[in-house]
């Protein structure tokens, strides 16, 4: 019912920017596009930024994976590979703690005024993403592809029921939400 | 409408509401939250002022085409929010030095700038590399369960903690002046 929306080219740029707009706002809210707060979070004395992605992840899971059920939406899972996502976990990881934001953070911070934002962090992502593609035809058959283990999901993986790993992994993360909760972080 | 105003919102409603969107980025737009290829394509956009159509032969650019995406309109989007958010509760300032860089390193924009600059570079270096961001591995990606995304966004986490806590070695909290 909804591929005549999805195939709507401007609808589509419409909604991404509306829904940008509501992310930002929610982005901003939660206090997450500070320096201060993801430094904060990242020396581990300040949980904002974990609170706010684990209550998106167990609610975005149980409500993509109902969608899903219902047929009204496709899941999209990226293929991955641990050259891929180790190796590019761990360097996107060092440019996050240097700059003190990340891609969508660093958008709000622009938002907000941070000129270290929007002349130093927008610009040096542009670099980045601009080197990795030149370096990508060098790349793309070898480290990238060290380890491929496709589309991968944790129920394949655990060879669970796709709700058993659901109940499993929101009860585990609302277990931790309530440990830092506790532990006054 | 005070709550609109309000400086900051409980973490948890917010982390749900954006759950919710995520809900309708799949539904409305057949599309995960995320925020790094617009990136990418816009850095391709940018060579293109130089190089011209040339560029659109790289293969990275063949993948990721230079042009205005539902994601990049996302990411403008972002800019607009907060903005919003930040204009009504009287929190938006043109600021160069974040408070906690100041009590840091210190005062000198340009320093804060040249940093800023090089880790936007690396970051952006990686998103690339783990195919993906905070919001697209490690939002989008995790909440449809996939391995790929759940390694990399420990990834971002594990480099990001031990990267912060080698600056905070070299640059230890001074007293605020």
């Amino acid at each position: 019912m909804f591929k005549a929306i999805h195939s709507n080219k401007s609808v589509q740029l419409l909604f991404g920017l509306l829904m940008g707009i509501l992310f930002g706002f929610l982005l901003h809210k939660g206090g997450v596009t500070t320096y201060d707060i993801i430094m904060g979070q990242l020396l581990l004395e300040d949980f904002t930024v974990v609170k706010i992605m684990l209550s998106a992840v167990v609610t975005g899971m149980i409500g993509v994976y109902c969608l899903n059920s219902m047929g009204l939406v496709q899941l999209h899972i990226k293929p991955g590979s641990l050259g891929q996502d180790l190796i590019g976990g761990l360097i996107f990881g060092a440019g996050f703690a240097i700059l003190g934001y990340c891609p969508g953070t660093l958008a709000g911070a622009v938002g907000h005024g941070a000129l270290d934002a929007l002349f130093g962090g927008i610009p040096g992502v542009l670099i980045g993403a601009w080197l990795f593609a030149s370096a990508y035809p060098r790349l793309e058959q070898g480290i990238l592809t060290r380890g491929y283990f496709g589309k991968l999901t944790l129920p394949t993986l655990l060879k669970l029921n796709k709700w058993a790993v659901i109940l499993l992994v929101c009860a585990a993360i609302i277990i931790i939400l309530f440990a830092i909760e506790k532990a006054g972080l | 409408m005070q709550w609109l105003k309000a400086e900051q919102w409980s973490v948890y409603a917010v982390g749900i509401a954006i759950g919710i969107l995520s809900w309708l980025a799949f539904l409305l737009s057949d599309h995960p939250l995320g925020c790094s290829t617009a990136f990418a394509r816009t850095s391709g956009m940018v060579e293109k002022l130089f190089r011209g159509s040339r560029v659109e032969e790289k293969t990275y650019f063949k993948k990721f085409t230079p042009v205005i995406t539902w994601e990049w309109m996302l990411v403008l989007g972002i800019i607009i929010g907060a903005f919003i958010s930040a204009k009504l509760s009287g929190q938006f300032q043109l600021c160069w030095i974040p408070p906690r860089w100041q009590a840091m390193v210190g005062a000198i924009p340009w320093i804060r700038w040249l940093v800023a600059l090089t880790g936007g570079a690396i970051m952006g270096f990686g998103a690339r590399w783990a195919g993906g961001c905070t919001s697209g591995h490690g939002i989008s990606g995790t909440l449809q369960l996939a391995v790929g995304s759940w390694l990399a966004a420990i990834c971002f986490f594990l480099g990001g903690i031990a990267t912060a806590m080698l600056i905070a070695n070299v640059f230890p909290l001074q007293a605020r002046n």
